[in-house]
């Protein structure tokens, strides 16, 4: 599996773990420069221990979908490029601020991520991946929907919860539906369960049609 | 949209490059079908030096853009919600006004005349025989949508508190959060408060009376509503509303701080809440 320089695995209490450079951000452990990327805590952490190809690379342009308060994509930004982070609900994005002005380049994004227009006059075209963590109905339209941001040989990253999609189903009846609906759009490359780090989530790589 | 930045152009499109303001505007009212190579385009037009340049700008207009988004949101959401609670209690007071009024008339013109907004709803679904009767059934009708309209309010409030400040509503329930929150005057002046004030808010009148030295110091004041300064012994309400506003200005301040929800805040009240009514006295 290859990994960008900028995500390393490195001793911190005790233990060899996942590891970014950038200012702390949740209270994790850090190794000189270096801070913990928990895993527990983040679906691409998860990505990245469970040995998956997710083809990010050092200084790659990224959109992220779901950004919260920017746990995941603090790590992100301290790896890649220019990083875009989407969320939605104002609350998180307080956090999200903070996290955001400790660094160059991640730039923060109060807005729809199904309504992709309201940000397509910021966010630029070609990028190399979407990372996608929105946890609400409708994840493949989503993915479907900011294709357009995507470079010919990028890649979406998502990480999809079942239980967003419809509580009372069986989670791998709801993982096909997406998927099905997914391979509209996208060429599908990997996808792997996220046990024992999250619960009922599927981590899917994939590629634009 | 603003009507300087066309539809489709970037977020910098007839941007000062040194406009922080019209930047964060642009980057808030903007769009675009389709995203472009905006940091080539910037500096073709001018409006950055280069690629870095331009991502320097571009982070200080998503900063600004951003921070005004969220304060405006939020200012918005607690705002709503004490408008909303506000229009509940003037839904009920009008309507048990009016009731009053109905059955006052009513019972010149029926014999099985009641009382109250209950005994509206029966009569607005009756059929009024002549003028008169038809004016009386009408302000029944009024009444009865009044008390539907505080019922819709009532759930919308029930909804919206809980997203507005979650640990407050999980702890005061949603309607007292919501009269907390509007009688502070929104939820950042409610979580500045001390919680000697917020343990008197709406006792005003009592504060002031004691205050001119004619009256004792009122000990609560909305909050007494709260089942847990409401059903603990007299002697022991003192103590209980202290505590109760203590934990509810804690629980203010990380809605309205941090927004996460902290479920341990309320079993620590549930716990202090639980000693002071096994203690015998007040403190
Ligand atoms: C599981 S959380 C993301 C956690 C985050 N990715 C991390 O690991 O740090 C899902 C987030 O997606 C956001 N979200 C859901 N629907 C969205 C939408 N349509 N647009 C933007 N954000 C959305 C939610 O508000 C929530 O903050």
């Amino acid at each position: 599996m290859s990994r960008p320089d900028g995500v390393a695995r490195r001793t911190i209490d005790g233990a060899e773990r996942l590891a970014t450079r950038g200012a702390p951000v949740y209270g994790e452990p850090t190794d000189g420069e270096w801070r913990l990327w928990d895993a527990r805590r983040s679906k691409l952490g998860a990505m990245f221990e469970n040995g998956m190809e997710t083809g990010l690379s050092d200084g790659d342009a990224v959109l992220y979908l779901g950004a919260a308060s920017g746990t995941t994509v603090s790590h992100v930004a301290d790896f890649a490029g220019p990083t875009y982070a989407v969320e939605f609900a104002a609350r998180p994005v307080r956090d999200l601020l903070d996290v955001a002005r400790d660094r160059e380049r991640l730039f923060p994004l109060l807005k729809d991520a199904r309504k992709p227009e309201t940000y397509a006059h910021v966010v630029e075209n070609e990028l190399d991946a979407i990372v996608q963590d929105v946890a609400t109905r409708g994840q493949a339209r989503v993915a479907a929907e900011n294709r357009r941001f995507l470079a010919d040989d990028g890649r979406l990253i998502a990480a999809v919860k079942a239980r967003s999609e419809d509580v009372t189903r069986d989670p791998d009846s709801v993982f096909d539906s997406v998927l099905s609906e997914l391979e509209e759009t996208y060429e599908l490359l990997e996808t792997e369960r996220l046990e024992p780090f999250h619960d009922d989530h599927l981590a899917v790589v994939a590629r634009p049609r | 949209m603003n009507d300087r930045t066309p539809s489709g152009a970037g977020w910098f499109e007839s941007v000062d490059p040194g406009n922080v303001e019209g930047a964060a505007t642009g980057i808030r009212d903007g769009s675009a079908a389709a995203p472009r190579d905006w940091p080539v385009q910037a500096v073709e037009a001018g409006f950055a030096d280069g690629e870095d340049d331009y991502y320097d700008r571009l982070r200080e207009a998503t900063l600004a853009a951003t921070a005004a988004a969220v304060e405006e949101a939020e200012r918005a959401d607690d705002r709503q919600l004490a408008h909303a609670v506000r229009a509940m209690d003037d839904c009920e007071r009008t309507a048990n006004e009016l009731a009053e009024r109905v059955a006052e008339w009513a019972g010149t013109l029926f014999d099985d005349a009641g009382t109250g907004v209950e005994y509206a709803r029966t009569l607005a679904e009756s059929d009024p025989d002549g003028p008169t009767e038809r004016r009386v059934v009408d302000l029944a009708r009024r009444v009865a949508s009044l008390a539907d309209e505080r019922d819709e309010l009532r759930t919308f409030v029930q909804q919206q508190a809980s997203v507005v400040a979650p640990n407050l509503a999980a702890m005061a329930g949603p309607v007292l959060s919501a009269r907390l929150i509007a009688l502070a005057g929104g939820l950042g002046s409610l979580a500045k408060m001390p919680s000697g004030t917020v343990q008197v808010l709406g006792a005003e009148d009592a504060l002031f009376a004691h205050l001119r030295g004619q009256a004792s110091s009122p000990k609560h004041g909305i909050i007494y509503t709260h089942e847990y300064v409401r059903n603990t012994a007299p002697d022991q309400r003192g103590s209980a509303s202290r505590a109760l506003a203590g934990k509810l200005t804690i629980a203010a301040r990380v809605d309205h701080y941090s927004g996460e929800r902290k479920p341990e805040l309320d079993d620590e009240l549930d716990d202090r809440i639980a000693s002071i009514r096994s203690r015998g006295g007040d403190e």
